[in-house]
């Protein structure tokens, strides 16, 4: 329904508030969203409710400080939330360093391009979408692989993994990167 | 990832890249995945991907009751100094996340025999992930054939019954696949190599002294 509306939503305008001008009052709102969501997302795997608080404020405040690498034309802020509250988890709970992909180098004065931003934001609404149609057995392999609830050789094996509405994405944000890197050289 | 860019032919399959997003891999696939998805746009586009599905599950997820507390102690530590965590560039071949591994410094390779090198980054009985020198003609030092073995080239190539590997390449192989894989000509063939399985040596060291080798 908002895709019609071609507005950048008002969570991505929270997060570039926090990004540019280290707004506390959008901040308070992201917080007020994302936090019961993240200990509940934390506690689905386990962790005790003290623990999972800790997690959720190490990665509240890595919101706020890590701002600068929050990009909309890459990530919507659900999924660049998502990835720091996996990376603290793992960090935490297996004491390990998790390894990381490189940054991808940003093109120097790179202007802000809303239809990129829009695009992103109407894909991650389709992926919605396609999830929510889903029966609900086989959303519920989903919810478990991105919890972290399925080891790499049970995700292997869920042949119903219905990864076919994450293909068009992927391919989306391949002409995206590449743009990107066009205008980076 | 600017500077040139080999075509890369063989990529990391959907559902591990999922189990990496999802943080399912164990720590040595994991550091194979990052360095494959440093060095592979196509790659990093899919993982993308599965991020924004593992937000959409966040944004559904069953919220928990907070502590009263929790939001005002984020909000004290807002202002709170904070030590930059260094970030590791690419340097020569190797990817970040293997320099991270490296604590920034060169690998420190030790001889296995055969001209062959090996530089072990971590070993635990969850897997292990090493760095592999194989000299041009040398055989990739034996594959463990039991359980999933990720390898991935950062110089040279190497080619075995399923094709040929170069800079980017990632071969999957499980106990399934009998392969030997061998370093071309050119350059020497340098890998990360990951498994689940303990690391064998079977064609060069007897099986005796493997436990000297950290093998
Ligand atoms: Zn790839």
């Amino acid at each position: 329904m908002t895709n019609s509306s071609r507005q950048i939503s008002p969570q991505t305008l929270r997060m570039l508030a926090v990004r540019d001008a280290r707004d506390r009052a959008a901040f308070s709102e992201l917080f007020d969203y994302f936090a019961p969501r993240l200990k509940g997302f934390i506690m689905r795997s386990g962790t005790g409710s003290g623990q999972a608080e800790e997690i959720v404020q190490d990665v509240m405040l890595t919101v706020w400080r890590k701002a600068a690498l929050f990009d909309p034309q890459r990530a919507n802020v659900s999924a660049w939330i998502y990835q720091i509250a996996r990376n603290r988890q793992i960090d935490v709970i297996r004491k390990e360093n998790r390894p990381l992909p490189e940054d991808l180098a940003e093109p120097p004065g790179a202007e802000p391009d809303a239809s990129q931003i829009l695009a992103v934001e109407q894909e991650t609404g389709q992926l919605r979408d396609a999830l929510a149609r889903l029966k609900p057995d086989q959303r519920e392999i989903i919810e478990k692989a991105y919890l972290g609830e399925l080891t790499h050789q049970e995700i292997s094996t869920q042949t119903g993994l219905p990864l076919g509405t994450i293909k068009s994405r992927i391919r989306l944000g391949l002409e995206r990167l590449r743009h990107e890197l066009k205008d980076a050289r | 990832m600017r500077g040139k860019m080999t075509a890369i032919t063989h990529h990391t399959p959907d559902a591990l890249l999922a189990a990496y997003a999802a943080g399912s891999l164990p720590q040595p696939f994991a550091l194979v995945v990052a360095s494959h998805i440093s060095l592979c746009l196509d790659c990093r586009a899919a993982y993308d991907a599965h991020q924004a599905a593992g937000g959409v599950v966040l944004d559904t997820v069953a919220g928990e009751d907070l502590s009263e507390s929790l939001k005002s102690s984020v909000f004290d530590l807002l202002d709170a100094p904070v030590v930059p965590e260094p970030v590791f560039q690419r340097s020569g071949v190797y990817p970040g996340p293997v320099m991270e591994v490296l604590d920034g410094k060169p690998p420190r390779w030790k001889p296995v025999g055969g001209g062959v090198r090996q530089c072990i980054l971590s070993a635990a009985e969850a897997g292990s992930v090493r760095l592999l020198y194989i000299p041009p003609g040398q055989a990739v030092p034996d594959h463990s054939h039991n359980g999933l073995e990720l390898t991935l080239v950062l110089q040279g190539s190497f080619s075995d019954e399923t094709g040929r590997f170069g800079v980017g390449d990632l071969e999957v192989a499980d106990e399934h696949l009998d392969h030997t894989p061998v370093a071309d000509a050119g350059a020497p063939c340098i890998c990360l190599a990951a498994t689940d399985a303990p690391l064998r040596f079977r064609t060069l060291v007897p099986r005796l002294l493997q436990p000297l080798f950290r093998i």
